[in-house]
């Protein structure tokens, strides 16, 4: 009976020889069997708002990275390169749809309406959480890799229980898929049949340990083993990563249950600011993905469209341009939190013995302070 | 509403009553369903609330603990089972870096009403990882509160008051004690900041929680044959442990003796002690005993007997801090001791 289960799956799976794409490295589009039902609204606005979406993305990751150089954040796990993957499957969203996100997904946070402001207090380390994940519908950053998982699982055996027609989405890593978390969240999720998308962006490497180390096998294969269906798609291609984002999401509102995506993306940066990936793999690799940019792939299919390109560019940069200006702005006006806010939110109430701390080091704060 | 049940089920029925009340209340765990639990603690829940509310789940300990989190970023109120004590170690991962923090980590935004209950300690002959006390792993954890109970009333108040918490609250729930009886009034509210004193007496304070409270009893009435009084206090809270109620009795006894099956090292007889040691120095007339398992690991069933703590060896750290004859007593007469 568990192998129709894992039949069935693989039945519904696609991609897994190759991804699953739209757009080349061109800018040329192929039909694609899979995908292109999903794609009939995509006019040349929708193109134009993806573009602006991603080149938007990338200005943010771009200085945040920069601050963090200048020592305004404390740091920065670059997202250069993955713009494809989170704004495709981001957009695919509705408003209601409540996302459990790792730590690299920052182009999710901008879409879903987080400030700059409250996406940087995190890495200028001056909160563990800038925003409020009931408002945004979004987990704050998860740096326990996998464990977000099944908070998503969890979420929708509780969609599930309320009968309501929303998904929760996971993001996670090629190297999550090595962790028992994520493993356990694929069994429960597909045993209680759940409204979850898994999207996991294989960006070739967990810090310095390339994907063969995870997997011998594509990482959506695994998938089908659970039972769950898998999409595998060119995470560089914004649109492949859309429509696939969409089949799961309509897929989990009828009751489908979960499905997995694997958007096979690159890590242009490093793992964060602190990294250094020299030592880890060569130049060649590297050049040979900045070949497949997304964003520049989006851009020459708008031009073979047609479109004015000049103006989308120049409309983006305007945008970016003041992004880079607020998001400046939120660094350098985000205030540094009062010492006993240490001993807030422990517990909803708080215990004899934290009122006490607390009580002890203000003592301590005021008389280091009355000898000065 | 009285009525006398034994402590496994007076849990049960808190369980049911909570179902009853609120619709956001659900069960999570392996076999807690159709058979109602290896201890039948959830014996005939799943019959009257259906399979979407007390939920037999795979056998996967993190996934548990980790989808009670996402079911409470949801709104729900999850109950979940682990087992045995031995067994909770794949879901720490997930209690102590998510449930615990989820709170705080969020500035106060989100809330996680989530019960774990672990079923703990010895004294079932069973195998290994099937008698252990792992609550000072948690005690350790900023964010939890961890409870234990000793009596039915107990075990029905405390299940109730941890289903209540917006916290996140580890239940020890003292599984050699499920089949023992006592009145439970369903009425009857705690808190869970707070010990109870259960003897009063002027000589010494035995401080203890879970399965041992009745060993301590018990050696309460052994030790008043010899006219010797015993304070005992159940703790109850393990985290937060009230030193308050504790400090206070050692105020008025001057000897403090602390009891538990947990190993001593970093645990919470190490806290108890250290807390009283800070704040009533000056009325204690004998240094604290600690009677608790030894700093090994559980061992083999048939020698539990020895590794538990007894009603002779708490007596016998009674004699002690009395400076009565004991084994210490005679251990630094042959110049064994330290």
């Amino acid at each position: 009976m568990s192998i129709d289960v894992s039949a069935r799956a693989a039945e519904h799976s696609a991609g897994l020889d190759e991804p699953l794409a739209i757009l080349d490295p061109s800018g040329a589009r192929h039909a694609n069997a899979v995908l292109d039902g999903q794609l009939s609204d995509v006019d040349e606005t929708a193109l134009t708002d993806l573009y602006v979406d991603m080149a938007l993305a990338r200005r943010v990751d771009q200085e945040a990275f920069a601050l963090t150089r200048q020592g305004e954040l404390v740091l920065w796990p670059p997202s250069l390169g993955q713009e494809a993957a989170q704004v495709g499957s981001g957009r695919a969203l509705r408003e209601t749809d409540f996302v459990f996100g790792s730590y690299r997904e920052h182009a999710l946070a901008v879409l879903r309406g987080v400030t700059f402001r409250e996406l940087l207090a995190v890495w200028q380390g001056t909160t563990q959480s800038g925003w409020d994940p009931q408002a945004y519908r979004m987990a704050t950053p998860q740096i326990i890799i996998g464990a977000q998982t099944l908070h998503a699982t969890g979420y929708a055996m509780g969609l599930r229980m309320d009968g309501a027609d929303d998904v929760a989405i996971a993001y996670l890593g090629d190297g999550a898929m090595s962790e028992g978390d994520v493993n356990e969240a694929m069994v429960f999720a597909s045993t209680f049949r759940v409204p979850a998308v898994f999207f996991c962006q294989n960006n070739h490497y967990a810090i310095s340990e390339p994907v063969r180390l995870q997997s011998a096998s594509p990482l959506a294969a695994r998938a089908t083993g659970f039972g769950i269906p898998a999409l595998r798609v060119d995470g560089n291609d914004v649109l492949a990563v859309l429509a696939a984002t969409r089949i799961a999401l309509q897929r989990a509102r009828r009751g489908g249950g979960p499905t997995f995506i694997e958007a096979v993306t690159y890590r242009i940066g490093p793992h964060t600011t602190t990294d250094d990936p020299t030592r880890y793999r060569d130049d060649e690799e590297v050049a040979q993905w900045r070949g497949k940019d997304p964003i520049d792939r989006l851009e020459r299919h708008l031009a073979q469209n047609g479109a004015r390109v000049d103006q989308i560019r120049e409309e983006a940069q305007v945008r970016c341009d003041q992004a880079a200006r607020d998001l400046r702005t939120a660094v350098t006006t985000g205030e540094m939190p009062r010492a006993e806010t240490i001993f807030d939110h422990v517990y909803t109430t708080p215990t004899v013995r934290i009122s006490e701390q607390r009580a002890q080091h203000l003592a301590f704060e005021a008389s280091i302070e009355g000898e000065s | 509403m009285t009525e006398t049940l034994p402590l496994g089920k007076a849990i049960g029925r808190a369980l049911g009553d909570a179902l009853a009340e609120d619709e956001k209340v659900v069960l999570l765990g392996e076999d807690i369903g159709k058979l109602g639990g290896v201890f039948r603690v959830t014996d005939g829940l799943q019959q009257q609330f259906g399979e979407a509310r007390v939920i037999d789940s795979p056998l996967a300990e993190s996934a548990i603990v980790g989808t009670a989190i996402g079911m409470a970023y949801r709104g729900y109120r999850p109950i979940v089972e682990i087992q045995f004590d031995g067994f909770m170690f794949p879901a720490f991962d997930q209690i102590v870096t998510q449930l615990a923090r989820l709170h705080y980590r969020t500035a106060g935004r989100v809330r996680m009403p989530v019960t774990v209950r672990i079923p703990y300690g010895g004294h079932i002959g069973s195998v290994e990882h099937h008698a252990e006390s792992p609550e000072s792993y948690f005690a350790h954890t900023p964010g939890l509160r961890v409870v234990t109970c000793s009596s039915p009333q107990e075990a029905y108040s405390t299940m109730r008051a941890a289903i209540a918490s917006d916290d996140p609250v580890i239940v020890f729930e003292p599984k050699a004690k499920y089949w023992g009886k006592g009145d439970v009034d369903t009425s009857v509210v705690r808190d869970l900041d707070t010990a109870t004193v259960l003897t009063r007496g002027r000589d010494v304070t035995v401080a203890c929680y879970g399965p041992t409270v009745q060993t301590a009893l018990d050696a309460a009435v052994a030790a008043s044959d010899e006219g010797i009084e015993l304070e005992v206090i159940d703790l109850r809270s393990i985290s937060p442990v009230d030193i308050d109620t504790v400090v206070d009795s050692v105020r008025r006894t001057g000897r403090l003796v602390v009891a538990h099956e947990a190993p001593a090292e970093a645990s919470v007889s190490s806290e108890v002690v250290a807390n009283v040691v800070e704040r009533a120095f000056d009325a204690l007339n004998a240094p604290p005993e600690r009677v608790t398992g030894y700093d090994t690991p559980y061992p083999p069933s048939a020698l539990e007997g020895h590794y538990l703590p007894s009603l002779d060896r708490i007596l016998d750290a009674v004699d002690h801090v009395l400076g009565r004859r004991s084994s210490r007593s005679e251990l630094a007469l042959t110049g064994g001791a330290r």
